[in-house]
């Protein structure tokens, strides 16, 4: 077991898409058991995709139960190759990230989600959730297409009448 | 960067197209280096407090600025502050209070959140409406110390006094 090192903005490796995962062996569990560590390393972080340690692959662990106020969540979810069939609603909220230390800034995301995915063995999963779950999910799944929080961000003046926009 | 040595910088003059342009230009020019900023319009004033790292002196820093501040209508002041770069402090709850305008709104609620333990990290006001029906808004950032019930309960005495104020707590999500 070990904590890996986490890549900081602005190192250009974080902009890679990454490959989806096609071998489902023990050399992957025993990869994840250092993403859990690296991810519980950090602090306040609840979710870590492979790219922030520079395995390119589309990997990511989301816990939010880490956060003792968020009452309504699947504890952790190890999600390989995820993909979000369906989504609604948007909502703004603040997020910050271990690969861009010292800066959090408010971002849009789908409030609800059902989410497709397979397990540490390749088994396929589906789970619908909302929330600040959600919002994890989403910004880890946006680190596999190489894009960071900083690419969402959206105003702090002016929210209260700001029309919503969601784009990618 | 590296320097150590920060002053802060305020402009203020009446809002044309130019001013952050030519302002920063200068300052690059004189060898200074920009930290943190607030750049915005208020009322038809455009307005600046930034921080600005030089070597110099702070006469150095008002004669670098003076000929742009001369040439484009602006008031400038500078002091010396201390750095405190890469010191966040995350905000946990946002406060948004808005009513009919009149005089008191922001020392009312902000005394009242204050004394209910309230730290401001960002405040923002707007005066919105119409001139004879002028509206306040204000959007407020900050960390609760005493936790979010003490400000709720704040926060319902303001809205007794005839405002409307709207709490919601920031649960930052760092992945």
């Amino acid at each position: 077991m070990a904590v890996l090192e986490i890549l900081k903005y602005p190192d250009e490796r974080l902009k890679t898409v990454c490959e989806p995962v096609e071998r489902f062996d023990d050399e992957l569990r025993a990869f994840l058991i250092d993403l859990d560590e690296t991810m519980r390393a950090g602090p306040g972080g609840v979710g870590i995709a492979a790219s922030q340690v520079g395995r390119f692959q589309r990997i990511c662990i989301v816990d939010v139960s880490v956060n003792p106020k968020i009452k309504k969540h699947h504890g952790e979810l190890i999600l390989i190759n995820p993909e979000i069939t369906e989504w609604e609603g948007f909502k703004k909220g603040r997020e910050g990230c271990m690969s861009v230390p010292d800066y959090t800034g408010n971002v849009m995301r789908a409030e609800k989600i059902t989410l497709e995915y397979f397990d540490e063995y390749g088994e396929p999963c589906r789970i619908e959730t909302d929330g600040f779950e959600a919002r994890a999910i989403q910004h880890e799944m946006d680190h596999m297409e190489g894009m960071l929080f900083l690419d969402r961000l959206v105003s702090r003046r002016n929210d209260l009448f700001k029309r919503k926009v969601y784009q990618k | 960067m590296s320097t150590d040595k920060w002053y802060m910088l305020t402009v203020v003059g009446k809002d044309r197209s130019g001013i952050v342009s030519h302002v920063t230009k200068a300052l690059l020019e004189g060898g200074c280096n920009l930290g943190e900023s607030s750049m915005l319009r208020l009322g038809d004033s455009f307005t600046i407090m930034m921080m600005v790292g030089s070597d110099g002196t702070l006469k150095n820093l008002s004669d670098l600025i003076a000929p742009t501040a001369e040439s484009m209508g602006l008031h400038t002041h500078v002091d010396h502050v201390q750095g405190g770069l890469h010191q966040h402090v995350e905000p946990d709850v946002h406060i948004v209070v808005y009513g009919a305008d009149r005089p008191g709104i922001v020392a009312h609620v902000t005394g009242a959140l204050a004394e209910a333990g309230l730290n401001i990290v960002n405040l923002d006001t707007d005066v919105g409406g119409s001139e004879s029906a002028p509206i306040y808004v204000m959007h407020i950032d900050g960390v609760a110390q005493e936790g979010i019930p003490a400000l709720e309960s704040a926060i319902d005495i303001v809205v007794k006094e005839g405002v409307d104020a709207k709490l919601s707590h920031i649960e930052t999500m760092i992945g």
